[in-house]
């Protein structure tokens, strides 16, 4: 299974950087699959209730008001119809591209299951909701849909009278059943949303707009998509017959195919599997978590970037507790928290000049602490020799994943501070940083690319020190698939460091400490 | 984002996006989908119908009578679960149904139900039905026989109306 992700992963990858090149990595829709998804939502919710105003309950007259709706009104409440069916098939599509792309780039294992879990019980609200609109136009294909769905749910023991014995004439149906459809098909959407909701419970300012560029090119295709090839019936139900040849949405209704085909019983206990087989995928296998990031509050003073920056909303601001003069210290969840050490990156303590005897911050990895983090760097210093030396820090997600010399793979590479560029340039350790991040256009921890960009802008504490020399840092963001492309920018950045002259501020780490007394301590830099 | 890169991406990226909802449209139609065969017809038999439950009624001692309340002083008193109901379906003189249906409900005191379909070749049919709805009695209690020429993709409904005197046929 790991393998196929790896390759699904790989496959995404190459797609996006294809869509990249008409979309731009901002707008790219691949990595926008949410956000898309509560926008087709909102066009949905609107067109729906906008067709409610003239849409009618019953027997005859839903066909009627739907006809006259499409055709003596075609210019606004068709538009609506075909924009409510449509942006239904649009989302039904992002949601499915959603689960397989998620599960392909691995964010559902490990603290991260709230997410996927949550989300199984969308994928049934969203096809039950297509399910029930299809019904209430009452056409042909609604015909087709209310005996194949009623037959496949008289096969659960629940129910007394068959359900199926509606559609036998036209005689056994009445119009109250439409009112209970109408009923099922807003309530099912708003249970739908309460779920899309909670879905992004667990994470820091969930996406639920997609970037305007992107929103406003979906709008306008569904607009146009909607004049060229209006929503339409497929004549009007007739129990008298039964439905031989229908025009079936593979998108909302691809199942029914199947539920023809095999015995109810099979659907069922397929459905079920399936549901728990998505359910437990979060721990298949179950991941080895690395241990939630720890406070220290003698270096924490309630400075809250870390609450800020944290993308799993694991961090929170508290009232002090230790006595100090600080109104507040941050608390972590371990629940929520990831590991991935963007805190340890935003905490202004994360610095590895410090001099203090054991290297401590604010808030910090267990697993990883900031003082190994050096250690590691230094180490890796030691594989690069020659002119242009270049220290590569790495995210294990994307194109420089593997370990190799004078390259430090991090979780994220949000995860290093600012500082830690700045000592590894002003240490003579390497002369030059390479951030290898992953993919530009969807950062596998959310925000690591965006708030790297922004500490190296100095947009976003903690700055990256003015006296850092910008030419000898190179920052890429390129996924799985692009290693090749990432040895090449860093060759042609190595080449670039070597015809510079030397940095000449240089104070390397054996003299500092050698002047620290009491090594391993630093200097303040 | 420079203003020619957004150009770009608008004209770029609006093609791609209205080629996907395009697709998507299509699909929403498109292709068809044969629910039933060209040349068949669907019959379906389907009723919702108690046993009978007099066989299990018995008269009431004037002993057991004294036990109960004033007003629950009946003559008789019968079992509340009903019996199975045996139906049987030949299409052509060939049985294509033939089930004992139990009753419903966790201790048996709802009707016995059924609904079936039969998918047949368009045409002339002869059908008759049977149905024995008394444990006492031998044979069946109902029956009933149609004719019918089928058209493709008709759906021929039996029902069993007792009210109406048994098996009806539309």
């Amino acid at each position: 299974m790991m393998a196929m992700q790896r390759i699904l992963n790989r496959g995404f990858d190459r797609v996006e950087r294809l869509l990249d090149t008409a979309f731009g990595p901002a707008w790219n829709p691949l990595a926008h699959l949410g956000s898309l998804g509560w926008l087709l939502f909102w066009v949905i919710a609107v067109s729906g209730l906008y067709l409610f105003i003239f849409f009618d309950t019953g027997v005859h007259a839903a066909y009627d008001s739907v006809e006259w709706l499409s055709n003596d009104h075609w210019y606004h409440a068709g538009v609506a119809r075909s924009l409510h069916r449509y942006a239904s098939d649009l989302m039904v599509l992002a949601m499915l591209i959603h689960i397989v792309r998620e599960w392909a780039f691995d964010r559902l294992r490990g603290r991260r299951w709230f997410s996927w879990v949550t989300g199984v019980p969308i994928l049934w609200f969203v096809y039950i909701s297509g399910i029930t609109g299809y019904w209430l136009v009452w056409d042909t294909l609604a015909q087709y849909v209310a005996i194949v769905s009623t037959e496949l749910l008289d096969a659960l023991p629940f129910f007394g009278e068959p359900i199926a014995r509606n559609f036998l004439t036209p005689e056994t149906l009445n119009s109250r059943f439409f009112t209970l459809m109408v009923f099922l098909h807003i309530a099912i959407p708003l249970l739908l949303l309460l779920m899309m909701w909670i879905h992004i419970q667990r994470i820091t300012d969930g996406e639920t707009k997609p970037p305007r560029g992107l929103g406003y090119l979906t709008m306008v295709a569904l607009v146009v998509v909607s004049l060229v090839i209006p929503a339409a019936s497929q004549g009007p139900a007739n129990l008298d017959a039964v439905p031989q040849s229908v025009g079936i949405d593979w998108l909302i209704l691809s199942l029914y195919p199947v539920i023809e085909s095999v015995p109810p019983g099979a659907i069922w206990t397929g459905s079920l599997l399936i549901t728990i087989f998505l359910t437990g995928l979060p721990w298949m296998p179950p991941r080895r978590e690395e241990p939630a990031a720890v406070v220290t509050l003698d270096h924490c003073n309630g400075c809250a970037r870390c609450v800020t920056d944290c993308p799993y909303a694991a961090i929170t601001l508290v009232a002090r507790t230790d006595g100090a003069a600080f109104s507040h210290e941050v608390e972590v969840n371990p629940a929520r928290c990831v590991a991935c050490g963007i805190c340890m990156g935003s905490c202004p303590s994360s610095t590895p000049f410090r001099r203090s005897e054991e290297l401590l911050t604010g808030i910090d990895l267990p697993g990883r602490p900031l003082s190994q983090l050096r250690e590691e760097v230094i180490e890796a210093s030691k594989a690069l020799s020659g002119d242009g030396r270049v220290l590569t820090l790495s995210c294990e997600h994307g194109s420089a994943h593997t370990p190799e010399a004078g390259r430090v793979v991090l979780p994220c590479v949000a995860m290093a501070p600012p500082s830690l560029i700045d000592y590894i340039i002003s240490r003579g350790l390497a002369d030059g940083v390479a951030i290898a991040g992953c993919s530009g256009r969807d950062c596998f921890n959310r925000y690591g690319r965006d708030w790297t960009e922004q500490r190296f802008a100095r947009e976003r504490d903690p700055y990256l020190r003015e006296r850092v020399p910008r030419d000898r840092l190179l920052v890429l963001w390129h996924g799985m698939s692009e290693g090749t492309k990432t040895a090449r920018e860093i060759e042609a950045f190595s080449t670039a460091l070597a015809a510079m002259p030397k940095y000449d501020k240089v104070r390397p780490v054996s003299e500092v400490r050698a002047s620290a007394k009491g090594a391993p301590g630093e200097d303040d830099g | 984002m420079t203003r020619s890169e957004q150009l770009r991406y608008i004209i770029a990226g609006g093609i791609v996006t209205l080629a996907v909802t395009y697709g998507a449209a299509w699909l929403s139609t498109n292709p068809s989908w044969q629910s039933l065969e060209p040349d068949m017809a669907l019959v379906r038999i389907s009723f919702s119908h108690g046993g009978d439950r007099s066989a299990s009624c018995r008269d009431l001692t004037e002993e057991e009578r004294a036990t109960l309340p004033r007003n629950m002083q009946r003559k008789q008193i019968c079992d509340r679960s009903y019996p199975p109901v045996t139906v049987e379906l030949d299409i052509d003189g060939e049985t294509v149904l033939a089930r004992e249906l139990p009753p419903s409900g966790f201790s048996g005191t709802g009707p016995s139900r059924i609904y079936e379909r039969i998918v047949v070749p368009a045409g002339a049919h002869d059908f008759t039905a049977r149905l024995r709805d008394k444990p006492s009695t031998e044979g069946f209690d109902y029956e009933g026989q149609a004719q019918a020429v089928l058209a493709p993709g008709q759906s021929y409904v039996i029902e069993f109306k007792p009210e109406q005197g048994g098996f009806v046929f539309q």
